[in-house]
């Protein structure tokens, strides 16, 4: 009796996966429903007026950035744990993206300021919190593009991904401790209770659509950075096969 | 400017960023795809 051999996967050639398919569909037919619902269905808000559909793009992108450092802090902890490249590189890659969310909270926010406050930026406690809390999150990329070994790497930037999640908090908690310009909590404790209808779901929608976004980029962001690590063992391996053959030719 | 300007660039920023980031991930993991051996590149 002759078996049949199982069936070759093929191999990819991209980042590329069944679920990131899927995700990726879902994040733009999300987004899609997002600009119909944040831009044309919800109406103004009485207090807040236009302005609400700036907030409908700032509570998603900070939902996500705070996830994303989360996700970076606990990597980390698992890393120095297990000392395993795989936590190493998923630490990194929140972090990458939890970055540029962030700079696109602040870019809202600032967009924000401009229409209700009249200018762009004001130093007062939430918005300190928040500059500190970007460049740690900067700093800890710096640190991660100096050449170094990985293992060094590794465990310089698990304490720095460790550290800096403490600032979350602070930066969460900055309009209830001090005094400041900046609107009370509208997530984690209120989704603005006096939201109603429309408005509620395209918040609720925009997080949920930047949450699945999230995690399609993860997913394709963190292969990236593991097949970075294995293209720079092939281009290490390459020349010290290199440097062999010169060295067999010259003896 | 109006309000209706401040909403339209921030929108407008934030998709394009996105787009621009998800396009940089995209074309690199197919670039280093193509420099790595077939065996490890086996996604679960």
């Amino acid at each position: 009796m002759t078996t049949e051999p199982a069936p070759q996967r093929p191999v990819p050639t991209s980042t590329g996966s069944r679920v990131t398919h899927v995700l990726g569909i879902a994040s733009l037919v999300g987004l899609a429903e997002l600009v119909l619902f944040g831009l044309v269905i919800s109406p103004a808000d009485a207090q807040l007026g236009e302005t609400i559909r700036i907030l409908y793009m700032h509570v998603p992108t900070v939902s996500v950035a705070y996830l994303a450092f989360v996700i970076t802090a606990v990597a980390s902890v698992a890393y120095l744990w297990k000392r395993t490249e795989f936590w190493d590189l998923l630490a990194a890659s929140a972090a990458e993206i939890g970055v540029l969310f962030f700079a696109l909270t602040i870019f809202n926010g600032m967009m924000w300021g401009k229409v209700t406050w009249g200018v762009y930026w004001r130093w007062e406690p939430r918005l300190v919190t928040t500059t500190v809390l970007m460049l740690t999150y900067v700093g800890y990329l710096v640190v991660r593009s100096i050449p170094t070994d990985p293992r060094t790497r590794g465990t310089v930037s698990a304490v720095i991904g460790i550290m800096a999640v403490v600032n979350i908090p602070i930066t969460h908690k900055a309009v209830d401790w001090w005094r400041g310009l900046h609107q009370s909590r509208t997530i984690f404790g209120t989704v603005d209770p006096e939201m109603r209808g429309t408005q509620l779901f395209a918040t609720y929608l925009g997080l949920l659509v930047f949450m699945v976004l999230f995690a399609w980029l993860l997913i394709h962001r963190f292969r990236v950075a593991w097949l970075a690590e294995r293209a720079a063992d092939e281009g290490l391996r390459g020349a010290l096969a290199e440097r062999r053959a010169e060295g067999g030719a010259t003896a | 400017m109006s309000t209706n300007f401040y909403i339209a660039v921030a929108w407008i920023v934030t998709f394009v960023s996105l787009a621009l980031y998800s396009l940089w991930v995209i074309r690199r993991g197919r670039e280093l795809s193509r420099r790595v051996p077939e065996e490890q590149r086996r996604w679960m």
